[in-house]
């Protein structure tokens, strides 16, 4: 049997209901996937996509010159700028949340409805967790002066680092 | 010794918890999975992160987790793969096993998952989120799949620190996730819905209350084999219970109407379904060379056949099997070789047979 649609075989039997009456139709693959596949196949490229296209809207309303600025604006912490997460849809650290806090809340609103979190809350340290944070700050500018061989400040950072990370592991030791 | 490799071969022979169709309304609903996206707080999310963050990042959860494991706070045993390392038909392989997203199959530079040896569980390490925890439970069975997910994620968080604030809660690299970072959702098998044509207007009414429709691979593939997944789109500003319950209320009403839609098939086209479902059986039992796509909707149409009774001799769990089964991967893994297309085909429908036919020629057979 030929498919109803094109000359392949007809390898897919479907019965449509038409008006509630059954109504026989004899496809191939192609286009039994086509006639099965739901009008709505690209919802699935919604979430990923969402937040790269809904963070380029963010651009509406904004003048070039202010927006210019805003893009330009980066993270003292991983050193992203706002222009590069409008273009990934992707953050670059946790203190991008903090750092950019007042350009996301429009953002998280349209994906949300809501910009405060209401649920879990981790047992231990929640509030440590920013200065472990600033960790990914130090050791890059601990990198960048052993590079520029700054070692006494690189030495200094070294120090900071190690503070940190002691409270970190007496945490994990603890338990 | 490839200790990965053999693990992957062992498992291949035999099929995951979630496929063994006993959970509640499993006629309808094949599993329920709850997902948590977490990141260290003191390393840059996976965009921005060096090789060596990678490296570092994945050493501390391994270790972490691996010692969790020794002091038994999980149940059953646990298996490290370094999925970097893994060949593309094994990274294939765990995708179609649900224990991986086709994204960290296809991802670049350090990665890795560990999996308990029922599939019930699997932490993805360096996925988009340093870490993505999965609890995956047969049937609709969200409760206990949350709870076993939050007593993880407790004992997780007791040996690091995860990236958290206040205001925003758990901060992931992608602002969609961010909050609460649970990703709730639902496989159903919904093929009378598909054949009435309703289920784009049960699409557009789930969009309508902001949860999302997926394919039986999650995000960007097609519905294959009338699978859907349903789950929640919002992560902020509502808990872990509202959310997963905005899913698990929905449920019902999306088995309500497939079985409806099934009712109203056999009132009306008794004959035409039936001749539809005992077609497909045919097929599959016979066909000498067949395609993952044309596999998947016949076993679609042979599932409902055998939910309504129209087809006796066949179990709901080895029709849940053959899905997974008569993958790519799994096919290439179940024969230990490399096949091409039309060799898969051909072996494909061998295996279909051997596992269908009721005289049975071949059935000692793998």
């Amino acid at each position: 049997m030929k498919c109803q649609k094109c000359d392949k075989p007809a390898t897919f039997h479907i019965t449509d209901l038409v008006d509630g009456k059954p109504n026989e139709l004899h496809l191939c693959e192609d286009c039994a996937h086509k006639f099965l596949a739901p009008s709505t196949e690209e919802s699935g490229e919604v979430l990923p996509a969402m937040a790269g296209l809904l963070a380029q809207h963010l651009a509406v309303g904004e003048t070039a010159e202010e927006l210019a600025r805003l893009d330009q604006r980066s993270c003292p912490v991983c050193g992203i700028t706002f222009l590069e997460f409008r273009k990934q849809g992707r953050l670059g650290c946790p203190h991008d949340y903090i750092n950019f806090a007042s350009e996301l809340e429009p953002l998280l609103l349209n994906i949300h409805g809501e910009t405060r979190h209401v649920g879990k809350v981790p047992k231990f340290c929640a509030s440590g967790a920013e200065q472990q944070t600033q960790l990914i700050r130090l050791r890059r500018e601990m990198k960048e002066a052993i590079a520029a061989e700054e070692y006494e400040q690189a030495s200094a950072l070294r120090d900071e680092i190690r503070a940190i990370e002691q409270a970190r592991d007496k945490k994990t030791q603890s338990e | 010794m490839d200790f990965s490799d053999l693990n992957l071969q062992e498992i291949a022979q035999t099929s995951g918890e979630w496929l063994r169709g006993s959970g509640p309304e499993s006629d309808i609903v094949i599993s329920s999975r709850i997902r948590l996206a977490r990141n260290l707080a003191d390393f840059p999310f996976i965009s921005r992160a060096t090789d060596t963050d990678r490296a570092e990042i994945g050493k501390i959860l391994r270790d972490r987790i691996e010692k969790l494991h020794e002091q038994g706070k999980f149940t059953g045993q646990l298996v490290y793969v370094d999925v970097s390392a893994l060949e593309a038909v094994d990274r294939q392989f765990l995708v179609e096993r649900q224990l991986i997203s086709r994204e960290h199959a296809d991802a670049e530079g350090a990665r890795a998952v560990l999996i308990d040896q029922r599939e019930q569980m699997s932490v993805m390490i360096n996925e988009e989120d340093h870490l993505r925890i999965q609890v995956l439970k047969s049937g609709l069975d969200l409760t206990a799949a949350w709870e076993q997910i939050n007593e993880l994620d407790d004992h997780i968080e007791a040996r690091v620190t995860y990236a958290y604030n206040d205001r925003f809660g758990y901060l992931t690299a992608c602002p969609t996730n961010v909050g609460t970072g649970v990703r709730v959702s639902v496989m159903l098998h919904l093929p009378a819905l598909v054949i009435t044509r309703q289920i784009d207007k049960v699409f557009r009414s789930l969009q309508k209350i902001n949860l999302a429709v997926r394919g039986l691979y999650g995000e960007g593939s097609q519905a294959q084999g009338d699978f859907y997944q349903v789950s929640n789109q919002v992560t902020l500003g509502q808990n872990e219970e509202e959310l997963t319950k905005k899913v698990a209320d929905v449920v019902p009403v999306l088995i309500d109407y497939e079985r409806k839609a099934r009712e109203f098939l056999i009132r009306e086209s008794q004959e035409t379904l039936h001749d539809r479902v005992s077609r497909a059986y045919g097929i599959l039992r016979t066909a000498q060379t067949i395609s993952s796509e044309e596999t998947m909707h016949l076993l679609s149409s042979l599932r409902m056949g055998v939910n309504l009774g129209l087809i006796r001799d066949v179990e709901i769990p080895t029709v849940n099997k053959l899905f997974v089964h008569t993958q790519p991967a799994h096919l290439q893994k179940l024969t230990g070789m490399e096949l091409d297309s039309s060799d898969r085909n051909i072996e494909r429908a061998s295996y279909l047979r051997r596992h269908l036919s009721g005289d049975g020629t071949n059935a000692g057979h793998n």
